[in-house]
């Protein structure tokens, strides 16, 4: 069995920031491996250990900037990365679910996997979407939101979706299937030293658009970002001010109020 | 005119409340160009939810009578018909964990553009303008989409309509294609049960991603000790192993409403909030001053949890 893992460079916000225009100014953004994606690597990797997957592969669509983020996968046990990066991409503020999904599938469909997963949602734009909109574009079956994969398949994966509430459904897809995968299904590794000097070796190959036979006009965006504020805050919290022994104390006071231990 | 399909959602024989909130959206949003609410029922006992549904604003309620419990490819299918029939500006579902299993294939399937996770939603009849958040509630945006679209709805954003409706209730006769179908549903499982239960805890100490490591966990449990609470937490700390299912507070863990919820080291992501909201005294302890959860919070101390937990804790001791 061959699995794709979409991989996500995350953009993340220091906790003090400051808006240029329609996003956040450069100095105040950091990138992360997204967590969602570290678990559906994770998931991966455990089912080429169990012998189920021969291959797992992730794809990624990021410049160059982001291949450090892309070996983290690699050293933690994929064979090997596609990156997609085009000129076109450059200037696009935002990508909505229907870009991603006409690159992605496209990629989907030269690998041909049997397996797809990807993390439930991106942390940054957190659309939520694009698994379930891969699936659908290709044909493929789907499960959104797994929280347990089992290890051993038919023609079908038997997964458990986390829905609300302490609930969770039982389902049996049939392959080949995208699932979105959410977080605490596993425990994700850290790279070792050995998987991070291996990966340096492993093949990260970069495609643009025309070699996947995607048209340019596929990254226009129809969703159109506008604005974007910082929220107004509706609190009316009462802030202690003071050293810790100060504050403490004025909570304890409190909880001793409303008859706490005693 | 701006018609408006809105999907209701339900499990296991009740409907869940998003589907009276999905009402209220879609009645503000068919109001601003004078467009009909079409309600979408499907599965399910769907003339006793039909009836339940049939409150103010909404005009017409579609049932498709097939199966029991939610499929995806069912859902897919039933809508992406219902709107071909019915021609509707926007599709709306709720951006719960089903409404995100089928949203995005109906927006394929139609061909149409999908923004999820809604917040509000305003048209002139041409431009929907969206707004919701982006770096986990840090920000807000609002984005435009022209013409048709599919938009997804977080709960507890629109009240619950209320009132009895007039509305024409129609069975709709959906070709379901049997073949199509590729996932089966086999039960349903409660997970999180175990010796604590922290929706009857008066009190309740709770830890979420500022503890840093499972190493420090003694602290909160300490001062859990000292006060006669119990210990409860966010997601992050149950994804990590650190503590039970039975632990976790918010959307896919508990709803709990304490006398006094204590959040420790909690940024209070929208999910978190969803299930300690109802807590009647909040205290957050954060050193992040413009955390999501100084929001709801009472009570606030900024300052590092490792300064004022081991001082609290001497305060009972």
């Amino acid at each position: 069995m061959k699995i794709l893992v979409t991989v996500k460079e995350v953009a993340t916000v220091e906790d003090e920031f400051e808006i240029e225009g329609t996003g956040i100014a450069d100095q105040y953004l950091g990138a992360d491996l997204n967590e969602w994606d570290d678990y559906a690597i994770e998931e991966a990797v455990q089912l080429q250990e169990a012998g189920v997957a021969d291959e797992v592969v992730t794809v990624t669509i990021g410049p160059e900037e982001c291949e450090q983020t892309i070996r983290q996968a690699l050293a933690k046990g994929a064979d090997r990365a596609v990156r997609i990066w085009d000129d076109s991409l450059e200037d696009v503020d935002l990508l909505d679910v229907g870009a991603k999904t006409e690159i992605l599938s496209a990629v989907v469909e030269e690998e041909d996997p049997d397996l797809v997963l990807t993390g439930v949602q991106a942390g940054d734009d957190s659309f939520g979407a694009t698994g379930v909109s891969v699936a659908e574009h290709l044909g493929y079956q789907w499960g959104a939101v797994v929280n347990h994969l089992e290890h051993d398949f038919d023609d079908a994966a038997s997964v458990r979706r986390e829905l609300e509430g302490g609930v969770e459904e039982l389902t049996e897809i049939e392959l080949p299937a995208v699932l979105t995968i959410q977080t605490g299904i596993n425990e994700p590794r850290y790279a070792s030293l050995r998987g991070i000097r291996q990966a340096q070796r492993k093949e990260l190959d970069v495609k643009a658009l025309a070699d996947l036979g995607v048209d340019e006009s596929a990254v226009d965006a129809e969703l159109e970002l506008t604005d974007m504020y910082e929220p107004e805050s509706e609190s009316d919290v009462t802030t202690w001010e003071g050293s810790a022994e100060e504050t403490a104390g004025e909570l304890a006071e409190l909880l001793r109020d409303k008859g706490v231990a005693q | 005119m701006t018609d408006i399909l809105a999907v209701t959602d339900h499990r296991r024989g009740e409907l869940r409340d998003v589907s009276y909130e999905i009402i209220t959206a879609g009645r503000q949003l068919a109001n601003e160009t004078g467009g009909d609410l079409h309600l979408a029922v499907i599965s399910g006992t769907v003339d006793e939810f039909a009836e339940k549904l049939n409150r103010e604003g909404v005009d017409a309620i579609h049932t498709v009578d097939y199966g029991e419990e939610f499929n995806h490819d069912v859902y897919t299918q039933a809508i992406s018909q219902l709107y071909d029939e019915l021609a509707p500006q926007y599709v709306l579902a709720p951006n719960s964990v089903n409404g995100l299993d089928y949203a995005p294939a109906v927006a394929t399937q139609l061909d149409l553009p999908i923004v999820t996770d809604t917040i509000d939603l305003e048209t002139d009849g041409e431009t929907l303008i969206a707004t919701r958040e982006m770096y986990g509630g840090k920000v807000e945006t609002t984005n435009e989409l022209e013409g048709s679209a599919v938009a997804t709805i977080r709960s507890a954003e629109w009240p619950q309509a209320e009132g009895t409706g007039d509305a024409a209730i129609e069975a709709f006769d959906a070709d379901i294609d049997e073949d199509a179908i590729g996932s089966t549903v086999n039960g349903f499982e409660e997970v999180g049960g175990g010796d604590v239960d922290i929706t009857e805890a008066d009190v309740l100490v709770s830890v979420g991603r500022g503890i840093e490591e499972e190493d420090n966990l003694p602290l909160i449990e300490e001062l859990a000790d000292a006060l006669s609470a119990t210990v409860s937490s966010s997601r992050p700390i149950v994804d990590n192993g650190w503590l039970p299912k039975n632990r976790q507070v918010g959307q896919s863990g508990k709803v709990v409403t304490p006398d006094v919820y204590i959040a420790i080291g909690i940024s209070g992501a929208v999910q978190h909030v969803a299930g300690m909201k109802g807590s009647d005294t909040i205290v957050a302890i954060n050193t992040d001053p413009n955390a999501p959860i100084m929001d709801i919070a009472d009570y606030a101390i900024v300052d590092d949890l490792f300064d004022v937990v081991p001082a609290l804790t001497e305060e009972f001791q």
